[in-house]
Formats: C-alpha cells, structure tokens, sequence
C-alpha cells in the first residue's frame, strides 16, 4: 500500500510539473514585452524635436510666413495627391467605362427592340403636352447641358482623346474658351435647372402607378401599356436624378467657379469630385433622356417641339394624364 | 546629366526671407505671385524652425499629373518646368502640389486666375535660352549662363542648397555627421545652465 502512495504522489508531481513547464514554454518568451514596454514609456517622454518638426510639417499643420497668399503658412498638403490618384484613377477610369457601356447598352437595346412604335394609327387629333414656357426652358437648359457636359468632359478626358487630334497648341486655345464657356454657363444652367426643379415638382411624387410602370420596364419591352400621368416614373427618377445629383454638381461648380473667396484646397478637392462623379452620373442618365426622348420613341420629339401630341400618343404613353385633360376639358364646356 | 535638388537644412534656416526676395528681384516676379516662401514652425517657441520651400521638382510630379492640357516637361536635369502658351490657368496643379508651388496672377473678375507661375530653378522656359520671350515669360534662366538657382547662391547661411543632388547629398551628410545626431544649436547646450 504504501508503494502505491508513493507512485501515486509521484505521478502527480510529474503532472504538475508537466503543467508549469508548458506554461513556462508560453508565457518565457512573453517576458521581453515587459522589457520593452517599460523601456518605449520612458523614451516617449523625449521625442527628436527635428522628427517633431517634420511631423508637423507632413501633417500640415499651419506656421508662420511673411508671404501673403492662400495657405502659404502650409508647409506641405497632402491631400493633393490623394485628389490626384482618385481623379486620375478611378474616377477618369469608370467614369469612362460608365459612359461607354451606358451607349453600348443604348446601341445594343435599339438594334434589339427598335423604335417603340405607336400602337394604332394617328388619329390627326392632337393635345398640348408642354407650353411655350415649358419648352423654352426645357431647350435652354438642355443645350447648357450638353455644351458643359462637352467641354466639363474636355478638361477631364481632352488631354488624351483630343490632343493626339489637335495638337498642344490646338487643344490650349480650345482647352481655354472650353474652360471658359464651363465657368461663365455653368451659373446661368444652375438657374435654369433650379427653375424647373421648382416649376414640375408637383407632377414628381412618386406613386402606385409608378411602381406598376416599371415592373412592365415602362413599357420598353413587350407590348403592354402601363398606365402613366403627366410624368411617367422614368421622367421622375431623372426628376429626383436631377434635384439630388443635379443640386449637388451645381454647389460643387459653384465652389469650384469662383475662388475668390479664398476656400481651401481640401474644400475645392473634395468638390471637385463631387462635381466629376455627379457630372458622369447625370450624363449617363441623360443619354437614355436623349434616346427615349428621340429615335427610342415615336413621336415623342414633337411634344417638346411643337408642343402638340397625337392623342393616340397620349393614350399609349399618359393615359391618366389624357384623360385628367379630357375631363377637364369637358367640365369646361359644361360650364360654358 | 545631373539630377538638380533643392533642399533645406531647418537647423539653419534663420527666416531671413532672403531667398524669397532674391527670387522675387531676380526674375521680376509680379505682386501677389511668390515662387518661393519660408515657413516657420513653432514660430516663437523653444521648438521653432524655418523652412525655405519652392518647387521642389519632383520625379512623379502631382502637377504634370493633373494638368489637363500636359503644359509640364521635365528636362535632362530632372527639372519640371511649363508651357505659358499651353498653360490655361486652371488652378489643377495648385490643387495638386504638396508644396503650394503654383501661384496665378490674378485675370479678371470673381479670382479668374490668369497662367500659371512657379518657380524654375531659374532654368527658364521651353524659348530660347536667355531670349527676350524667355525672360519675360519665366525671368532670368541662369542654369544657361552655368549658374545655379540664385535664392541657394545667396543664403547667408547655406541652409538652401541647389544643384547636382549627389553633391547636395554628400555636402548634407557630411553635416549631419559633423553634428553626431546633435542638432547644431539645439537648446542651446549649457549656455544657461551655470
């Protein structure tokens, strides 16, 4: 009995020491962090003053300078790369692709479907869908649309697509009336949007009969008719397109348009891509404006022409819209 | 060909502003456009230092990178200098530069910004070297007449250095050895402590 007391006291001195020998094995090794983090607390009280200096420097904090002049108190600014490589990179990158693939898809989408043809033959009758007015501004800001839209994507894409086609020289002289034209219209295409903005939001909430116009793809692909008002749903998402994005490319332009007011260089990048992604957003939308509003619809161009639809037109593509306006018309009579 | 470099020793640096007027004099820069400037950190305190800073020229310059009309070159010696004729005043590079280097005379209402100007390393323009059209675009270009920039020429202290950036290397390391990692007259040793 006692021999086997001793084995068993034995067995368990060795399982203890089998236990605090595998701690060791961990925690040992550990003991130089101890070391360290003592020695680092000491050393943080006394920095190199000269890396204090160049730390302040890199992050950007403000000195003093006799010159006068926008943040010539600033050693360096670091955000300016940043811009660069967003803008040079994934913004000039997608913002190409995005394009492209967005008239790929037009291009694809027409030789497909086709134009959207009236359903049943013009009746001669006609109704008016936009007055003079409307017209008038649809027009004015549509050609300041494009004539920025042109020369915004000459700045950003010019330096590779246009000058290997006119030269240094010739692509300067243009490059500056371009950036010219940009600054001047830019204010006056603000007023414009913003007037209308204001002038159609009451036709541009969003409602049931909208949710049902895009599960028929409002009536692109098949042949149903989805019910439409005054404004279809594709008219109001470019609508809200253009309050949210629109809004924020012209304030982004606005900061960008006049620097006198001294703003600094991180404001300007930040609107300065704000203004890029928000200007490829609206293009991109507008080329499917363009499309639907031209060759993708039968007879949709004479409304915001002439002013006057076919009622058969009307009836494929607004028929509550119509029939609001037949009713109306009629209570007139009635009153007569 | 050399590789030119500016740089600045802060441990000398005084801010006596001299580079900065020596540039403005020589190359008949404009009011309101500064090539070069100094920037004092910690103005005032025990920690202060000044720093002189320009163009810097740099490899992958950020300028030349935005430039949507490509105005800048870089030369032989690793200079980036620009085209006036190309130069449409858009104010990209300046957003660009870590360095604050391009300055535009203002053009015009609402802070128009007329064509870009910074410094050269007074090595001119893309015209002729020394030519009337050069003078006027860029100021003087003395890298032609085998001279160096003038703001590192002329500073007292020979805290700006410019030129071949293997001599300006070794002539800043042997200084930094010299000074053993001590800063030159860093706390001012024991000067107040007896």
């Amino acid at each position: 009995m006692a021999g086997a007391g001793a084995l068993n006291k034995r067995k368990k001195l060795m399982l203890w020491t089998s236990v605090l020998m595998l701690l060791a094995i961990f925690v040992l090794p550990m003991s130089g962090y101890l070391f360290t983090a003592t020695q680092a607390e000491q050393q943080a009280e006394a920095t190199n003053p000269r890396s204090d200096t160049w730390r302040q420097v890199r992050q950007g904090n403000e000195g003093y300078t006799a010159v006068q002049g926008r943040e010539t108190n600033e050693l360096i600014q670091g955000s300016g790369e940043t811009w660069r490589q967003v803008r040079n990179g994934p913004l000039a990158t997608y913002g190409s692709w995005l394009l492209g693939f967005i008239l790929l898809a037009i291009l694809t989408f027409y030789i497909a479907r086709g134009r959207v043809e009236l359903t049943h033959p013009r009746t001669g009758e006609t109704v008016e869908r936009w007055t003079l007015n409307e017209r008038r501004l649809h027009w004015t800001t549509a050609i300041l649309f494009i004539v920025l839209g042109i020369t915004g994507l000459s700045l950003l894409y010019g330096r590779h697509v246009l000058i290997p086609l006119m030269g240094y020289p010739g692509f300067s002289v243009y490059a500056a009336g371009a950036k010219w034209l940009h600054n001047i219209l830019g204010p006056v295409f603000m007023i414009a949007l913003f007037t209308i903005l204001v002038k159609f939001f009451r036709h541009n909430f969003i409602n049931k009969v909208d949710i049902e116009w895009f599960k028929a793809f409002g009536g692109m692909v098949g042949d149903k008719h989805p019910s439409a008002g005054r404004m279809n749903g594709g008219e109001k998402v470019w609508y809200w397109t253009l309050a949210t994005a629109g809004v924020a490319l012209c304030l982004s332009g606005l900061v960008l348009d006049f620097p006198n007011f001294d703003q600094e260089r991180e404001v300007i990048q930040l609107a300065h891509v704000i203004h890029l992604v928000t200007a490829l957003v609206l293009l991109a939308f507008s080329f499917g404006h363009i499309y639907i509003g031209t060759i993708g619809t039968e007879g949709a161009l004479e409304g915001m022409t002439s002013g006057q639809v076919d009622v058969t037109w009307a009836r494929q593509h607004h028929d509550l819209w119509l029939e609001e306006k037949q009713q109306a018309e009629r209570q007139n009579q009635q009153k007569d | 060909m050399a590789r030119m470099k500016f740089l600045c020793d802060a441990e000398r640096c005084i801010e006596c502003n001299a580079c900065v007027t020596a540039c403005k004099n020589e190359h008949e820069v404009p009011w309101g456009v500064n090539r070069r400037r100094v920037v004092t950190i910690d103005d005032g305190l025990q920690e202060e230092k000044s720093i002189s800073v320009a163009c810097m020229h740099c490899t992958d310059a950020p300028c030349q990178a935005v430039c949507p009309v490509d105005c800048f070159y870089t030369t032989e010696d690793g200079l980036v200098l620009h085209d006036k004729d190309i130069c449409i005043g858009c104010g990209y590079c300046f957003y660009a530069c870590p360095f604050g280097a391009p300055q535009y005379p203002q053009e015009g209402a609402f802070g128009a910004r007329g064509k870009m100007d910074k410094c050269t390393f007074c090595a001119g323009g893309p015209e002729e070297d020394n030519s009337q059209e050069e003078l006027n675009k860029y100021g003087r270009n003395r890298l032609a007449e085998g001279k160096l920039p003038l703001c590192a020429e002329m500073c007292s202290t020979k805290a700006l250095l410019a030129g071949d950036g293997d001599i300006v290397a070794d002539l800043f390391r042997s200084r930094v050895v010299r000074r053993g990692g001590r800063p030159d007259n860093w706390g001012w040793g024991t000067a107040y402590k007896a």
